[in-house]
């Protein structure tokens, strides 16, 4: 009998003095955090995509906390209302942020622009760029080992295996621009995403004469300059070849998408995808 | 000619033709004059264990890989045959067939493929699947069947090897020494032992085999057994009625097998030849002080397990020297 | 024979040098010739013509008017067609000129290049003139790293130079330039290393030559029998000996620090036979660098040939009067096997670089498939430069710069012993000519920011 009786003092006491020892410590060794920080932290999306140019969604919440308003920071990967609830934490108005979408300036698709030699190295992207242009004549194009589909952490984009190349599924897209760091030619652009919902964008990135451009791909842009005549709104430019199309000016006419001899206008209709 | 299938890629281009499957090849090769003279003193019985080993080693390789792992096979680069042949040196004849099957599954399943395959095990999985084995079946695994017996298999009659009488030297059993194996039986493998581990003369062949080809380098081997050698040589020196003679300590037991072909695995010693010194002079250490001391008769394959563990810290240590500092 | 060789790593490859014992032929001239204006380390050249203008065999057509440039002569004579982009080896355009040869007029020559053959041994210029003339010959080194020669000439201050090695150890499987043109212009060559000597103000000079070139190191014995003061190496036949480092190790002993050491810290400048060639040509002769022995060779090609072409032809046409591609070939590089870079446009054209083209079979160049790595340690006893590349290639994966840079991954010298010793046929380095440019970019950064 006095075995019980002694185990359970024993088992009491331990239990007792663990537990003033965790009181003490709670107490003294506490580290105050602000609470709008975690309540930010849950707002965000979680990704830890490192589009803001913080290491992660936390870092972002105690960088905004810190300086106890969103100017100058911004989450592509939030929504308009998510942003205005973390302005809201923050005792701020919500400064608007323009949604984007990222979109691939290149088109050069296993049909459009054949394969001239079969790649042998590391098949990533950032390493095959060491290497010099990829498997086709164009030094400026998608390669296709997808360093921008392992950068997303949203899923939006792949590596489509009949075109070859990177496809950004603009539903699933938040624009965090993870993708666009990533990729080593840089051929991935932000755009906004506002209604209507339909974007224009050179779907090319080749900046050499027309000839050489077209000699490796058939979609590429030869800076023939036919779009930008047609725009009534001064919003395509061509400097080194390649046409640019400015989004600020940009009124979704489409004039310059049947204008474009090489078909290198793309536009996308968030309706239809 | 087409053009447009010409490869591209970054230098170098060609390759010096080094492969996996042929440093196995050459490891299986070393290793066949041991296997001869397995087969003349042990007969049918060193071929029966051989083969099932090897065969259960490449059965659990293909079955890990295909429904473990699900990755490609990796049977072809053949270090799974080189497993088993290793295994099947590291025991005596006569073990019964279930234990040599259930030794292969522990020394591919738990040596390597929970470590993920070839490349990324710690320790040397013949040896994981002989410990593993020593420790299940002790009377089994320390029973050695006396050389000359052609046909026998389990049945065979056993007798002490040469480390018994080592040990009964140091801790004082009266032990008869004009029954310990001469030098030259030792040296051409008419003694108790191991399958693989009785012949000097043929691990000592394999070893040149496994130089001359460049496959390892001399320093596992060499700093192993100049380690055995200086102990045994200062402690017989000492005291030469309780210790062996020095040549005894390097022919008897798994020495030489283990350091030839067991302590020289790529994965599992170190990466530089500093280190590569430094972890055969402390498995020849452990390996005298089991042997003298410990309780189990040899301590070969405790000592390379133990210094396995020690490998990445030792590749820590002892760095490549750069250039700049030569 | 003693020969000498390196301390740390290197490996034995196969030779493979078909061309060993053919002669250097002459190709035809070229009726267009291009000019890429950056075929050498700096900043690229000027052009000083314009289209229509016509020009002379041996007329500057472009100026490197920064300190670490080098002129570019015309290598026809015939009329500038165009100044517009070419292709070049990584698969991009870069600018060229392009000339166009006059057919119906004979060949004219800049009227002050010596075309005589006779040897001009004496030289009675100053150190100052001669590295003046060595400047506008366009000179830069011919081993393949282009790098202008006359600023290796002018060390910086504070290094004292004592020795000139002359690099004739052509380390690179299938090339045999070096080994021809050392056989074919030894006199030249040994009064060119006079030249350098005097410019260099150093007194004592060494040939290095490897083992399988033994009619070289025996023609340079003969020839330097009376002479102390210029010796010849013979050398272990052993890759990467070429590079500049370990032929200084192995030689005089010597080791050169890190970056940004180089080797006149250790009173050493090395230049390649060709180089040293052409040196003589520019000083004694007046002939800028407008043409090179180019070895054009592969296991299958018909006629593996040493051609002296003018630079500027196209490889396709180089390739032509080696008897054309054979069906099997896998990969064409220009360069050797070990450190060559792919083409994939036969149109580029020969530059002052170009030491080899090398037609690889499919069986010999296609990659195997990457296996585990099984840590046997031959990438670590390959390293010429004692790093351990498995690491490096590791950090490089997982885009650990940090490690990487620890681990000295800026002091690869890219000569990959490590990949074609691996028996897993990882590759190796491409993760670290790939961590290699992005710590590159991240000390850059740092030191921007100091």
């Amino acid at each position: 009998m006095s075995v019980i009786w002694i185990s359970l003092i024993i088992l009491a006491g331990v239990g007792l003095v663990t537990s003033v020892v965790l009181f003490v410590v709670s107490k003294f060794f506490v580290v105050e955090q602000d609470p709008r920080i975690g309540q930010i932290e849950k707002l965000l999306p979680g990704a830890n995509c490192g589009g803001c140019g913080f290491p992660g969604c936390s870092a972002f919440a105690a960088a905004a906390v810190e300086k106890g308003s969103l100017q100058g920071m911004a989450c592509n990967a939030c929504s308009s209302e998510k942003l205005s609830a973390i302005a809201a934490v923050l005792g701020k108005e919500a400064v608007p942020v323009e949604p984007k979408v990222a979109v691939l300036r290149c088109n050069g698709t296993c049909s459009n622009r054949p394969a001239v030699a079969v790649y042998q190295g590391v098949r990533r992207c950032s390493v095959a760029n060491i290497a010099g242009a990829g498997e086709s004549m164009c030094s400026y194009g998608c390669f296709g080992f997808g360093d921008c589909a392992a950068a997303c952490k949203f899923g939006a984009v792949t590596i489509c295996p009949e075109t070859g190349i990177a496809t950004i599924d603009p539903c699933k897209c938040t624009g965090c621009g993870a993708c666009a760091t990533a990729c080593p030619r840089g051929i991935i652009s932000l755009m906004p995403k506002t209604k209507p919902d339909k974007r224009y964008w050179v779907a090319c990135s080749n900046k050499e004469k027309g000839a050489i451009a077209k000699r490796s791909c058939a979609v590429a842009c030869i800076g023939c300059g036919k779009c930008e005549k047609v725009c009534s709104f001064g919003a395509i430019s061509v400097t080194d070849n390649l046409a640019l199309i400015d989004p600020a000016k940009c009124f979704q006419c489409g004039k310059c998408l049947d204008e474009c001899p090489t078909k290198a206008i793309q536009r996308y209709d968030i309706q239809n995808v | 000619m087409d053009l447009n299938k010409l490869s591209i890629s970054t230098a170098p281009h060609i390759h010096r033709n080094t492969y996996v499957r042929k440093s196995m090849a050459i490891v299986v090769i070393a290793l066949l004059p041991a296997f001869a003279v397995a087969v003349w003193q042990f007969g049918v019985s060193a071929v029966i264990v051989t083969a099932v080993s090897v065969c259960s080693c490449v059965l659990f390789e293909w079955l890990g890989c295909k429904y473990l792992l699900k990755k490609p096979c990796t049977l072809g680069d053949g270090s799974a045959i080189v497993t088993g042949l290793l295994l099947a040196f590291n025991l005596p004849s006569s073990m019964p067939l279930y234990q040599i099957v259930t030794g292969a599954a522990v020394a591919i399943g738990l040596g390597k493929l929970v470590f993920g395959g070839i490349g990324n095990n710690p320790f040397n999985p013949a040896l994981v699947g002989r410990v593993f084995m020593l420790v299940s079946f002790p009377t089994r695994m320390t029973s050695w069947p006396a050389v000359g017996q052609m046909l026998a298999y389990t049945d065979a009659t056993t007798c002490a090897t040469p480390l018994y009488y080592v040990k009964g030297m140091v801790q004082g059993y009266g032990v008869n020494m004009s029954d310990l194996p001469t030098f030259w039986d030792m040296f051409w493998g008419r003694m108790p032992g191991c399958i693989g581990e009785i012949s000097a003369i043929a691990l000592i062949a394999g070893l040149v085999i496994l130089l001359v080809t460049r496959t390892i380098t001399w320093h596992i081997p060499v700093s192993i057994l100049a380690t055995v050698a200086v102990i045994a040589t200062a402690l017989h020196f000492a005291s030469p009625d309780l210790f062996i003679a020095p040549q005894y300590h390097l022919m008897c037991g798994g020495l030489l097998l283990g350091s030839c072909f067991m302590a020289t695995d790529y994965t599992t010693s170190p990466m530089t030849h500093k280190g590569m010194v430094i972890y055969g002079i402390c498995i020849g250490f452990i390996t005298m002080v089991i042997r003298l001391f410990g309780s189990y008769p040899e301590g070969m394959s405790f000592a390379i397990l133990i210094m396995n563990a020690f490998v990445p810290l030792i590749n820590r240590g002892c760095r490549s020297r750069h250039f700049s500092k030569i | 024979m003693i020969f000498k060789t390196f301390r740390k790593g290197g490996i034995e490859v196969p030779d493979n040098k078909m061309t060993k014992d053919r002669q250097i032929e002459p190709v035809q001239i070229p009726d267009i010739a291009v000019f890429p204006l950056s075929q050498h380390i700096g900043a690229p050249a000027v052009p000083c013509v314009q289209p229509g203008d016509k020009v002379l065999v041996g007329t500057l057509i472009a100026k490197g008017e920064s300190f670490m440039s080098a002129n570019i002569h015309s290598s026809i004579c015939g009329t500038v067609k165009k100044i517009d982009k070419a292709p070049c080896l990584n698969g991009a355009y870069a600018p060229a000129i392009y000339i166009e040869r006059d057919k119906e007029r004979e060949e004219e020559w800049e009227p002050a290049i010596d075309r005589s053959e006779t040897l001009a041994d004496e030289c009675s210029l100053s150190p100052q003139e001669i590295i003046g003339k060595i400047k506008d010959a366009g000179i830069v080194g011919l081993g393949g790293a282009c790098f202008p020669t006359h600023v290796k000439m002018m060390p910086p201050k504070g290094a004292e130079l004592d020795s000139l090695i002359v690099n004739g150890v052509e380390c690179e499987p299938y090339l045999t330039a070096d080994h021809s043109l050392m056989l074919a212009h030894s006199a030249e060559i040994i009064a060119g290393i006079r030249i350098m000597m005097k410019a260099l103000g150093v007194s004592k000079s060494y040939i290095g030559i490897e083992a399988n070139k033994p009619d070289a190191i025996a023609l340079f014995r003969k020839e330097l029998k009376s002479c102390k003061n210029i010796k010849v190496v013979p050398l272990k036949k052993k890759y990467p000996q070429g590079g500049e480092k370990q032929l200084i190790d192995a030689v005089l002993h010597r080791r050169v620090p890190n970056p940004p050491a180089i080797p006149a810290n250790v009173g050493v400048v090395v230049e390649n036979v060709a180089t040293v060639y052409a040196i003589y040509q520019a000083v004694q002769k007046n002939r800028p660098l407008i043409d090179r022995v180019v070895t054009v060779t592969g296991n299958s090609v018909a006629r593996p040939s040493n051609f002296i072409s003018r630079l500027g032809i196209s490889v396709n046409l180089l390739i032509e009067n080696a008897g054309g591609i054979p069906e099997d070939t896998g990969k064409i590089l220009h360069g050797g096997p070990m450190m060559g870079k792919p083409m994939r446009n036969l149109e580029i054209p020969m530059t002052k670089g170009t030491s080899g083209i090398v037609l690889l079979p499919e069986t010999v160049s296609t990659r195997q498939p990457e296996q585990n790595c099984i840590r046997c340690a031959m990438c670590v006893e390959a390293c010429p430069m004692g790093l351990e590349p498995y690491l490096l290639a590791q950090a490089a994966a997982d885009s650990d710069w940090e490690t990487a840079e620890k681990e000295g991954i800026m002091t690869c010298i890219e000569c990959g012993c490590c990949q074609s010793t691996c028996p897993s046929f990882r590759p190796l380095l491409d993760w670290v000519r790939y961590s290699k440019n992005k710590v590159g970019g991240i000390i850059r950064q740092r030191n921007i920011k100091k």
